[in-house]
């Protein structure tokens, strides 16, 4: 910050700021406005929130959406936690081992593994989520390798279920769990490890008492990087979703698409925002927590 | 029987020897030091001994038990990690209680335990800060509390003091071998000082290359090396390199750029190489003394308090160093023309 001047400092830390006024915060206001506006059959589908008549400015404004969001499917809710629930933990429990073996891993090696973990974002998310419809159909390489093995007789019924979904969501997502654990894996102080041991903890109870609360950070920022988007997350439960899996991208998409209901579409965005930021601030207070350590 | 028993051990690092057959034994309740420039293999030692690497060859004893297949945690030795390797997450009494409960120690025993070794070490207003909130030698106090709450029978301690600031480390290490006379406990400390080493220990390994070359007290180690590399590297030392040559009856040594051979305390030496004077062993007149005396010149006098150090230097360009105390350096100036002489008994016959 040497040589900016006052003026300069603020000008490069507003910069930011602005940016995410305009095109953040402002933006989400709008959605939050419509959501309590009223349908309507023009264009843009919704009674303004204000209108001037002959008594004087009167108010639109209208919990009705809300109203109509609680008393209708909750499920869509429960369902899309659920789900990015499950994911989350499906990630950490795959992902701890994996990004553990990586920070342990010789020099080179690592490198070529980290490239590995990043390498399915270099092929378009769509056709990955494809890949998977062609692997899990009834006629696709799974069934028929357990077919042909002699383990089932009939095909499983792999895809279209919830099963599918939340392959998908963890197939997704879990290079966004490994890379912040990788992270505190890699910068973990190995003498810490060692100390324990000499200390007489056998490798488990090391593990516990001094790897697993070390990297609580890498742990929260991984959580938080799964599941946010997969409860939002749409395309996933389109394609390898059935028509009884009820996520709430996938209700937004109708609302908003299919019934042109902005003013509803609006209402199950901020309920979704909502039911994200809980855990995000409940993880932002766990990392103070340990981030002052 | 030894403590400890080190019977010819190797560990080698792609293809150098990190540790060359190494035999060594350390008695119960020895303070014991091993002392080496760094790359020595000196720690690599200390962690076989505890058991973060395996030897390729050799056995490792405790009370004549071998440990070579006992995993770390499971063996009766703590460590005291250079880094002091404090857990961050954990304040300082969860520091030192760690390694009790691994032991299932009750919680009131623990507890009890804990402030005990947290007053051994002075630190128990600091019961509840963390590591991040201490002072480099209070992390110091917090390592040695939580080593020695086990009551371990040996007590690794790998360079305890190098990461302390001068005043500070000469205090500790007072304080550590007062700990160390009060607990009874060995301890087996790794350092590269040599005042750290002859001041603490009451046994000495000089370690080089992988291999021990010299074991004993401190009075042996730096009175009586056995090598060039020990004189040289514990302590400061005037070597006189030559050949053996019998003159006027006397096995003396003609060492180059000292006119008059120089003789050898000790009639009979076999084949000597070399002829160490410590700096302190070497007087200066004005005069000639009796006896041989090398005429030199003073080329420097380097105070240093208590004492000076005068560097001196022989007409045929041969460079000497003289300790002396301030009051016996007084009279001397750059320049000044002095005899520079020593006691037989003072010199040591290196032969490697």
């Amino acid at each position: 910050m040497i040589g900016l001047g006052r003026w300069g400092r603020r000008a490069l830390i507003g910069l930011p700021f602005l940016w995410l006024a305009v095109f953040f915060l402002l933006p989400l206001l709008f959605v939050a406005a419509i959501s309590f506006a009223e349908s309507a059959d023009s264009i843009p589908p919704f009674k303004p929130l204000v209108s001037a008549t002959a008594a004087g400015l009167q108010s639109n404004a209208t919990l009705a959406n809300y109203r109509e969001l609680a008393q209708g499917c909750l499920c869509a809710y429960a369902n899309s936690l659920g789900n990015a629930a499950l994911a989350t933990l499906l990630c950490l429990v795959i992902g701890y081992p994996i990004a553990l073996a990586i920070a342990r891993a010789p020099g080179v090696w690592r490198h070529l593994l980290m490239f590995m973990v990043m390498l399915p974002f270099w092929t378009s998310f769509l056709i990955r989520v494809y890949a998977w419809i062609a692997l899990l159909q009834p006629s696709g390489l799974i069934n028929r390798l357990l077919i042909a093995s002699g383990l089932i007789g009939a095909p499983l019924p792999l895809l279209y279920n919830g099963f599918s979904v939340e392959l998908g969501l963890v197939y997704s997502y879990l290079p966004f769990m490994i890379l912040p654990l990788y992270g505190s894996l890699a910068r973990l102080d190995l003498s810490l490890v060692e100390a324990a041991a000499d200390l007489g903890a056998p490798p488990w109870r090391a593990f516990l008492g001094v790897v697993l609360p070390l990297t609580l950070p890498g742990i929260a920022a991984g959580a938080l990087l799964v599941f946010i988007p997969a409860v939002g997350e749409f395309v996933i439960p389109d394609l390898l979703g059935g028509p009884d899996t009820l996520m709430i991208g996938k209700l937004l998409w109708q609302e908003f698409f299919d019934n042109v209901d902005w003013p509803a579409a609006s209402a199950v965005a901020m309920a979704l925002v909502a039911a994200v930021v809980l855990p995000l601030l409940a993880a932002q207070r766990l990392l103070a927590r340990t981030g002052a350590a | 029987m030894a403590l400890l028993e080190i019977v010819d051990i190797s560990k080698g690092f792609a293809a150098t020897a990190a540790v060359d057959r190494v035999s060594l034994a350390v008695e119960e309740g020895e303070f014991f030091a091993l002392l080496g420039p760094s790359g020595c293999g000196k720690t690599t030692l200390l962690r076989l001994i505890a058991g973060f690497e395996t030897p390729d060859r050799g056995r490792i004893l405790i009370d004549g038990v071998e440990i070579n297949a006992v995993p770390p945690y499971a063996r009766p030795v703590n460590m005291m990690f250079q880094s002091y390797a404090l857990f961050p997450h954990l304040d300082v009494a969860g520091n030192v209680a760690f390694g009790l409960k691994q032991e299932g120690m009750e919680r009131r025993r623990r507890a009890a335990r804990v402030a005990e070794m947290l007053a051994l070490v002075q630190m128990s207003d600091y019961a509840r800060r963390r590591p991040h909130e201490l002072s480099g030698g209070q992390k110091q106090r917090v390592a040695l509390a939580r080593a020695l709450a086990r009551m371990p029978k040996l007590l690794l301690l790998d360079e305890p003091l190098a990461a302390l600031d001068r005043k500070l480390r000469e205090e500790t290490r007072l304080e550590l071998k007062g700990i160390q006379e009060r607990l009874g406990t060995t301890f087996l400390v790794v350092t590269h000082d040599q005042e750290e080493a002859l001041g603490m220990a009451s046994r000495v390994a000089v370690m080089n290359r992988g291999t021990l070359v010299q074991t004993g007290t401190p009075a042996d180690i730096y009175e009586r090396p056995n090598s060039r590399f020990v004189a040289d590297f514990v302590g400061a030392v005037n070597l006189f390199e030559g050949e053996p040559v019998i003159a006027d009856g006397a096995s003396c040594l003609a060492v180059a750029g000292v006119e008059q051979p120089v003789p050898l305390p000790a009639a009979n030496a076999p084949a000597p190489v070399a002829l160490a004077v410590r700096p302190e062993k070497l007087l200066l007149s004005r005069q000639p003394p009796p006896g041989l005396a090398l005429a030199a010149r003073v080329q420097s006098i380097d105070y240093q308090g208590g004492q000076s150090t005068v560097h001196l230097q022989t007409p045929a360009g041969r460079k000497l160093r003289a300790q002396l105390a301030n009051a016996a350096a007084q009279g001397l100036a750059r320049g000044d023309a002095v005899w520079a002489s020593w006691s037989p008994d003072d010199a040591v016959v290196l032969t490697r």
